[in-house]
């Protein structure tokens, strides 16, 4: 009896071994954790359970520096997964490592994966894509700056039209702060926010050569005197709290859900943070139009990460990535991922399953971020913007922007010099590809 | 004149040493020579491409007033980061050393901090201080402080050198005491006999006889302030606002590990690595002079 149980039981463990071997096993790292983390680990699931072929294996690797850094020291030691999740500013380093990566639309063709490029959300894709328009890596989950509001503040302070303009926003933190509030506006990720998106709104250059889309020669052009005046307006509205800096990429959000700001222009994809934390009603709505630039606003420019395939791994996992990545965009998987975690869908058919399912109607404000996207066909300023060493510019701006706050430096002074900076920076990564 | 050796050339030394010889050259030789070679070139993250650009890292490091500011800084940072948790350990190991009833607790409890991992005591203290929710900057708000370290920059460094000087109190604290209770009884005694005030007891026994305790805290406050702050400065404001807390090795981190250029990162941790050497071969040479080891 016992031997036979021993037999049963080598006979069950070999045939799971065999199975285990049959199937090709595709590493994909991300920055997901949390509740993220875990919607993550439910797509690998649907996709393992759907076909047996291959095998995802979701690994959280840390944040999205760690993320990307991890993935870079993996592809040095050859032991680089399939599939990386790299944020938006890592672009430039990513597609300049011609011999590390998989171009996302070959590897669909390569596979006989259906990829249709009109599907999908153009501001979205085109951050991504190179100036002839081949898209270098699969949207995953995206965002893009919307202005938060608490519906009661407003409400108390006698704010009855939603501020739209920057006008109307300062007569609106005037208001707030005059009805007792702390502060009226507050920002967080500001250079995302303030420059970069400020510029693509109001279809403005960030740097030269279609914003560093034309090539590595590319040169910061961001201090212009409409971005310089946005900043000074600004810095004469922290004198009297209309607007209060609160530290850098989502340090300001208590500010916005204790009540104390009344506004706050972030990320849309603070949906499920704020729902959760905010006691009053609050709405999303179009980051404001400055009237002294441009009539009417252009299109926002994403953030957010891609799945990036690498090279070098064993050829039998190709069509298994692909496979998954058409399975990612699929509308039923896409718009789940949209509804649960906030994020942008990545395309017009997930988009609209939304709509159908009555997501937006049934949560007012969220489609705010998919219109701002689609506004327009995004143009040469607003398709995105693609400068090398971005991690470090991105620094350099928020250091100087942080020295207008202090009243340290003139908005003129700051941007001047942050520009002057980030082309040194920019000529160090033109060496460092070449 | 004495025979060139009384005992027969053996292997055995050797082999007792290799061990830690072979420690140090794979943890410590090995990545500086590696640091040096990627100090003289550029190469792109991936490792795909590398120039060689001979001193260029180096230059564009001096000719940038920033980096020359963030060298002041950080021996600003860390002499008051030195200072402040070596003069509070002292303080607290002599109080300590004359607490009889529930010594034990009384030091588990100061030692504690000592467990802390530094991104843990770093969130600690941003939540004491967080200018909406922090209990500090609450009080401090009712008696007119308007505390901000997202932009105020002095108010930030203070907050990091108290935040890494609370981290060291624990280990200067433990060294403290230990010499504190190494030193004879009797000796005191005398000085009792002879009218000593508890106060001069401490001045003139306690600590000249701790001198080479402090003398080895000293070098060692200051190497931690110079490279194991930058958990902390992290987790609390990432060198912000305006760079008012971005100390060397911090930059080393952000340049490397963040931005990848790995270039400037291998420079800038050359230069650091010199001024260390440089910082402790003046105290061995003139600080050490003045201590008395027995």
């Amino acid at each position: 009896m016992k031997t036979f149980l021993q037999l049963g039981l080598a006979a069950t463990l070999s045939s799971m071994a065999l199975g285990a071997t049959a199937q090709t096993d595709i590493q994909w790292w991300h920055a997901m954790g949390g509740k993220n983390g875990e919607l993550i680990q439910g797509m690998a699931d649907q996709f393992n359970a759907s076909q047996d072929k291959y095998k995802i294996n979701p690994v959280f690797k840390g944040s999205y520096a760690e993320t990307m850094t991890a993935a870079i020291a993996a592809f040095r030691a050859k032991q680089q997964p399939a599939i990386v999740q790299v944020y938006e500013v890592g672009t430039a380093t990513m597609m300049y490592a011609k011999g590390a990566i998989y171009s996302v639309e070959k590897l669909m063709k390569d596979n006989n994966q259906p990829f249709e490029r009109d599907g999908f959300v153009p501001a979205v894709i085109s951050y991504y894509s190179t100036p002839d328009g081949e898209l270098l890596s699969m949207p995953f989950n995206s965002s893009t700056p919307v202005l938060w509001y608490n519906k009661d503040a407003l409400d108390k302070a006698g704010v009855s039209k939603i501020p739209t303009t920057w006008a109307e926003v300062g007569d609106a933190a005037k208001k707030l702060v005059d009805s007792g509030m702390k502060c009226g506006l507050s920002v967080g990720f500001q250079s995302w926010v303030l420059i970069e998106n400020y510029s693509a709104w109001h279809n403005l250059p960030i740097g030269t050569l279609e914003n560093g889309f034309g090539g590595l020669g590319t040169e910061l052009v961001f201090n212009n005197e409409h971005v310089k005046k946005r900043l000074s307006i600004l810095q004469e509205w922290t004198k009297d709290k209309r607007f209060v800096y609160g530290g850098r990429a989502g340090a300001s959000l208590p500010m916005f859900t204790n009540g104390e700001c009344g506004m706050w222009m972030n990320s849309s994809a603070y949906y499920g943070s704020i729902k959760s934390q905010a006691k009053f009603n609050f709405g999303q709505t179009m980051m404001p139009l400055d009237t002294l630039v441009a009539d009417k606003p252009q299109n926002s420019i994403i953030g957010g990460a891609t799945l990036w395939v690498l090279q070098g791994r064993p050829e039998a996992e190709y069509p298994g990535v692909a496979e998954f990545l058409a399975f990612l965009a699929s509308p039923e998987v896409q718009s789940n991922w949209a509804m649960e975690s906030g994020y942008v869908p990545i395309t017009q058919d997930a988009s609209n399953v939304m709509t159908v399912q009555g997501f937006y109607a049934d949560n007012a404000g969220t489609d705010t971020a998919v219109k701002e996207l689609s506004l327009n066909p995004p143009t040469a300023n607003s398709r995105g913007l693609r400068f090398g060493n971005f991690v470090q510019i991105r620094d350099v701006i928020n250091e100087e922007m942080e020295s207008i706050w202090a009243g340290d430096k003139t908005a003129d002074q700051a941007m001047d010099t942050a520009v002057e900076r980030g082309n040194k920076l920019l000529r160090r990564f033109e060496k460092s590809v070449q | 004149m004495l025979k060139r050796s009384h005992f027969q050339p053996s292997l055995l030394p050797y082999l007792l040493v290799a061990p830690q010889i072979l420690i140090t050259l794979v943890f410590f030789i090995w990545p500086a020579l590696q640091a040096l070679y990627e100090s003289f070139y550029i190469q792109s993250a991936f490792g795909l491409g590398t120039t060689f650009v001979g001193l260029e890292n180096f230059v564009d490091l001096w000719e940038d007033p920033l980096y020359i500011e963030s060298v002041w800084r950080t021996f600003m940072f860390s002499g008051l980061v030195a200072i402040l948790a070596m003069s509070l350990a002292l303080l607290f190991a002599a109080l300590a050393d004359r607490v009889i009833r529930g010594a034990m607790t009384y030091r588990t409890l100061l030692i504690w901090p000592y467990a802390v991992a530094p991104a843990v005591a770093g969130a600690l203290w941003i939540f004491m201080f967080d200018p909406t929710l922090g209990i500090v900057s609450y009080a401090l708000d009712m008696v007119g402080v308007d505390w901000n370290q997202a932009v105020n920059g002095t108010q930030a460094m203070a907050l990091v050198i108290m935040a890494a000087a609370w981290k060291q109190i624990a280990y200067n604290f433990l060294f403290f005491l230990a010499g504190m209770q190494a030193i004879p009884p009797s000796v005191y005694e005398a000085a009792a006999i002879d009218g000593a005030s508890p106060m001069r007891r401490f001045w003139n026994i306690t600590l000249p006889l701790l001198a080479p305790t402090t003398f080895f805290l000293l070098v060692m406050n200051v190497v931690y302030a110079f490279f194991d702050t930058f958990g902390i400065i992290d987790a609390m404001t990432q060198g912000g606002p305006a760079n008012a807390t971005e100390i060397l090795v911090y930059k080393v981190y952000q340049d490397g590990f963040v931005g990848l250029d790995l270039g400037s990162s291998a420079a800038q941790s050359v230069v650091l690595m010199f001024i260390v050497i440089v910082l402790t071969v003046v105290q061995f040479k003139f600080v050490e002079k003045k201590v008395q080891y027995s």
